[in-house]
């Protein structure tokens, strides 16, 4: 299973993980963890998700993820977990 | 909105995996190097051999290395932009570097302008798989020089002024078999020519144009990459890069002791390096092409932050050229091999901070505020893995001038068993305090003086500069 972490950066609002997370549901993409902090005001939150049986590709579901993120006012990335693996761990 | 931790109410199996896997804070450590630091991929490098498109009918030649780099490097730009998306990490360029042209097109070559018909060709094929530069226009001459060779270093300057994406470089040097005198005199002029034929673009051309002691077969770089003869068909080879990132992490070390500066810049040099080499990894999987090496070298830009000569200032130098310098520049160089050595399999190319003056903002403002010189420059190539790089120097400055500028470069190189280059520009038309513009990656530089003592009768001697004596190892 190749893990995909989403992060969603931006002003705190109402609804972030309700949108962000019927997005994900809507195509089937299972969530594993959720982490969230507030730093200087900001809303920071860490999701682990399996895309592996998502019904759309990586490409076309981070661009929808960061569209979804441009409608919440916030920079939604959604990135394969091997580069923080990598970076992070020996 | 707030939500409670999931891990509360998981099972010990699970809260055992989630330990394991990334934490919030380590994502946004990572997502800051890249939005807020400028941590990027510079090149994802092809290189291919040519050595199976040789012919002696020009034509053939000219098709069959087409066919093959648009074979070869059909999908790299693809596979480039889905790395990109996949990992959200940028990926600057994606080259190509190939063999020697010079040997290449040596049966069927027979004067300049054969080999300017072969710089076409790779400038179209470049266009074709949508690389921004094809490195490899190319004579390796560093003890002597073929009839075939010299002709492919006289057409250098009509092949940068005729293509846009070709770059093109000679060695002319190695610690084995010293200098090649001859050709460091040819290359003066040579230069000045390739000046003069882009006077239009601020001579543009010799940004395209580097010469070399002990160049490296495996560099991933412009504009010295080329394919070396040792490789194979075809690899994969990756340059990182990261000076913003280095720069933010000595921020919080500010008055630390050395020993601390040192270890923060290894631990940076680690982590950019890992990413380095997943995408490596990753590209040479997609593209069924073997993975080379990854360059270390720490790859400045014109954008703000993203410079060498910021991370003297903040190590706590005024400016670049400051007393100093060297020092702090050759412990920045072995940190991030150190460092970066730890992180990747294969490590190679030039591997060391380059220290362009056109790329890198501080360095500019640096020559601007004379504190930077061009004889510093050239001590600090001593330590670091380049040379005097991108330097814009008087239009009218004499092609001899330019072969000793060269030669003492070629020597520092040849006698610390390293590699030296010089890519300088003799900006046709302009003057001390003028500023070249190169537009992109290149950037602009401000014409630095030149000592203006003459070295003609030394450079016309001619012959070559015997090898060091430590070079006989055998």
């Amino acid at each position: 299973m190749k893990k995909t972490i989403i992060t969603v950066v931006g002003k705190d609002s109402v609804g972030i993980i309700a949108k962000v997370c019927t997005y994900l549901a809507n195509n089937n993409v299972n969530i594993l963890d959720i982490t969230q902090t507030i730093v200087q005001g900001y809303f920071n939150m860490m999701m682990i998700v399996d895309s592996s049986q998502s019904i759309k590709e990586f490409s076309v579901l981070s661009a929808e993820l960061e569209q979804v993120g441009e409608e919440l006012g916030c920079v939604v990335k959604a990135q394969h977990e091997d580069i923080f693996n990598k970076m992070h761990r020996i | 909105m707030k939500i409670f931790s999931t891990k509360c109410t998981e099972s010990k199996e699970k809260q055992e995996r989630v330990v394991k896997m990334i934490n919030i804070s380590e994502v946004l450590e990572t997502n800051n190097m890249i939005e807020k630091e400028n941590l990027d991929v510079r090149t994802i490098t092809m290189g291919i051999s040519l050595l199976d498109c040789a012919d002696s009918d020009l034509d053939k030649v000219n098709e069959k290395i087409y066919d093959k780099i648009t074979t070869k490097a059909k999908d790299l730009l693809k596979v480039g932009q889905e790395i990109e998306r996949e990992y959200g990490i940028p990926i600057v360029n994606k080259r190509i570097s190939i063999t020697p042209i010079s040997l290449v097109g040596a049966n069927a070559c027979k004067e300049p302008k054969d080999y300017v018909s072969i710089a076409k060709t790779l400038d179209q094929a470049a266009k074709t798989v949508g690389v921004n530069f094809i490195g490899g226009y190319s004579a390796l001459v560093s003890k002597g020089m073929t009839k075939s060779e010299e002709y492919l270093i006289r057409s250098i300057p009509e092949a940068m002024s005729v293509t846009e994406r070709v770059c093109s470089s000679v060695n002319l040097g190695s610690t084995k078999t010293g200098i090649n005198m001859d050709a460091v005199r040819l290359m003066g002029d040579i230069i000045l020519d390739t000046a003069e034929l882009t006077k239009e673009n601020d001579s543009l051309g010799c940004a395209k144009l580097v010469v070399f002691c002990n160049a490296p077969d495996d560099n991933p770089f412009m504009a010295g990459a080329f394919h070396g003869v040792t490789e194979a068909d075809c690899i994969i080879n990756v340059g990182v890069s990261g000076p913003g990132v280095v720069k933010t992490a000595l921020e919080k070390a500010k008055g630390a002791d050395f020993g601390t500066l040192c270890e923060t810049i290894k631990k940076t040099a680690f982590k950019i390096t890992r990413v380095g080499q997943l995408v490596a990894q990753e590209a040479s999987k997609r593209l069924n092409v073997p993975f080379g090496i990854v360059d270390l070298s720490l790859a400045p830009t014109p954008a703000i932050g993203d410079s060498i000569a910021e991370i003297f200032e903040v190590m706590g130098l005024e400016k670049a050229g400051a007393p100093g310098t060297t020092a702090a520049l050759a412990l920045l160089n072995d940190q991030v091999k150190k460092g970066g050595v730890m992180a990747s399999s294969y490590v190679g190319g030039l591997s060391g901070a380059f220290i362009p003056v056109s790329e890198d903002q501080s360095m500019i403002d640096a020559v601007q505020a004379g504190a930077l010189t061009l004889e510093k420059l050239e001590a600090m190539t001593c330590v670091c893995s380049v040379g005097l790089d991108m330097i814009a120097i008087p239009g009218d400055t004499k092609a001899t001038t330019i072969s000793g500028i060269i030669a003492d470069e070629m020597a520092i190189g040849m006698v610390n068993q390293k590699t030296t280059a010089v890519r300088i520009i003799p900006v046709i038309g302009k003057n001390v305090g003028d500023m070249a513009q190169f537009g992109g990656l290149l950037g602009y530089a401000p014409i630095m003086p030149v000592n203006s003592f003459d070295c003609a009768e030394f450079v016309n001697r001619g012959g070559r500069i015997p090898a060091p004596i430590h070079s006989f190892k055998n």
